[in-house]
């Protein structure tokens, strides 16, 4: 059936759906595929771009579900490119997304993800497995990959709420678009790596949620303690990490009061350990 | 060489829509009412997992009468057409005006083209909030659309539930469980039959509702309600 004004295409997948109909609009394929590739000048090399990075975010679980948090700094090169920069989405009622690299493509990826699994849900009547959208995003990072070659890399941590498993899942990805399951906790950006080493540390399984969340707040603090990437509680302008809870419920909103009451517990007692 | 027959282009226009209004006439009737907080739609339907209604965006929906592959089709390429406007401007600027549009072009062009009319005629409803109104766009087969007040009906016999409507629904939009009973009363007396709840599909757009307005109600949920 041909139908005139409006797009027509067969697949339940928006990024298909955008790929085929408007490459322009999709990250990473900029071209239409239909085209003969344009050779890039060969006396030019790509000059891998400067733009804003956003960096350490995590997941850790608990009993009834997963912690996902993350800072609030963007930095270009040595700069503070944004102080209050989000990089914790709301995909969909049972999953959240949160992000480090290029800050654009990042929050664009995001975007198109929370459109991607509402679109699949909508046209097929029932909401994507956990697994499903888990692999989904596999391949839209995937997709990214030339312009990982451009500087530009974007690398999601998804958190999902499996309804048939009755648990919260974490799952990390590589830059080709691999997808691995996380057992108990991960954290990716230029700060995961310190943010991980606190999460080892403390680490026990099922724990609350009042635990698991001041462990998340506690790795983020350690992080921005030795990364200066990652920023820490901004006591001055009141600019605190973000942090979301997925579980059975749904996603919730980790209040900021309870966040900053938590770091000013957490700052005293370090402050009284100097004295 | 054989020479085609003649056929006037009255003649063959009047044949489509003769042939389109037969496959229409024999599906069963769909009604949209507003409520006090928005929108309802019901449908006599048979099957509990193949829909009449659907979600379109997040204060839009869609209901489709007459033969379910054409109309299924014209639903998904409307959410393909919202999903993407809303995500290369923003949620906001997905309206009912510009898909009913889309509708009436695409279904005009199949109408006067192809040899094969679509048998379909379909709702698009958006509920307004912030003090804007609701909008109801009924869109037949040949293209035509009519923007529609209070109530709407497409499919089956739709004149009748119309006239039994007109009578009884109140100048001010009537709370939900009002609403739908009117809507079962009017299926009823131009089906001549009790209808059974188990084949009443019904959904709402709910104005209270966050982000997306789109509810459907399961039969048990329908049932609890009314009772």
């Amino acid at each position: 059936m041909k139908l005139p004004f409006l797009p027509n295409h067969d697949d339940a997948s928006f990024f298909s759906f955008l790929t085929r109909q408007h490459p322009e609009l999709t990250p990473g394929v900029r071209r239409s595929p239909d085209l003969p590739s344009v050779q890039h000048e060969p006396a030019r090399p790509l000059q891998p771009v400067t733009v804003p990075h956003a960096t350490t975010v995590l997941a850790v679980k608990y009993q009834e579900g997963v912690v996902i948090a993350g800072d609030r700094r963007a930095t270009e090169g040595f700069q503070i490119a944004e102080r209050r920069i989000e990089k914790v989405f709301k995909i969909d009622d049972y999953s959240a997304m949160a992000i480090a690299g290029a800050a654009g493509p990042c929050i664009e990826m995001a975007r198109l993800f929370q459109t991607e699994l509402e679109h699949y849900e909508k046209l097929e009547g029932v909401q994507l497995s956990c697994e499903g959208k888990a692999n989904k995003l596999g391949q839209m990072v995937k997709a990214n990959l030339p312009m990982v070659f451009q500087g530009l890399v974007v690398m999601p941590l998804y958190v999902g709420y499996d309804l048939t498993r009755s648990e919260g899942r974490i799952f990390k990805y590589d830059l080709a678009g691999g997808r691995y399951e996380e057992s108990d906790y991960h954290s990716i950006g230029s700060g995961g790596k310190d943010a991980r080493n606190t999460m080892r540390e403390h680490f026990k399984k099922a724990m609350a949620e009042a635990e698991a969340l001041k462990l998340a707040l506690l790795a983020l603090y350690n992080a921005a303690d030795d990364d200066v990437g990652t920023g820490g509680p901004d006591l001055v302008r009141g600019i605190y990490p973000t942090a979301k809870i997925v579980n059975g419920t749904g996603i919730i909103d980790v209040a900021e009061s309870r966040i900053r009451a938590i770091y000013d517990e957490m700052l005293a007692s370090r402050a009284a350990k100097e004295r | 060489m054989p020479m085609p027959y003649y056929v006037s282009p009255e003649q063959m226009m009047q044949d489509k829509a003769e042939y389109a209004k037969k496959g229409i006439a024999k599906g069963r009737s769909i009604i949209a009412m507003e409520y006090v907080d928005g929108i309802l739609l019901a449908a006599e339907n048979p099957s509990a997992s193949l829909h009449k209604i659907s979600e379109i965006y997040d204060n839009i929906a869609f209901a489709g009468a007459g033969k379910y592959s054409e109309f299924e089709n014209l639903r998904k390429a409307g959410i393909r057409h919202a999903d993407l406007k809303g995500f290369m401007y923003s949620r906001e600027d997905v309206t009912a005006r510009s898909l009913a549009n889309g509708y009436s072009q695409s279904l005009g062009t199949i109408f006067s083209q192809e040899m094969k009319p679509l048998e379909v005629e379909i709702l698009v409803v958006q509920i307004g909030h912030n003090g804007h109104t609701n909008e109801m766009y009924r869109i037949s087969f040949d293209g035509s659309i009519i923007d529609e007040k209070q109530f709407a009906v497409i499919g089956g016999k739709s004149d009748a539930v119309q006239a039994v409507l007109k009578e009884k629904v109140p100048a001010r939009p009537p709370d939900l469980r009002t609403a739908l009973n009117l809507c079962i009363a009017a299926l009823e007396q131009t089906g001549n039959q009790k209808l059974s709840l188990e084949s009443l599909e019904v959904a709402v757009l709910d104005r209270t509702r966050d982000n997306r307005k789109f509810r459907r109600y399961s039969p048990a949920e329908t049932k609890q309600f009314l009772a």
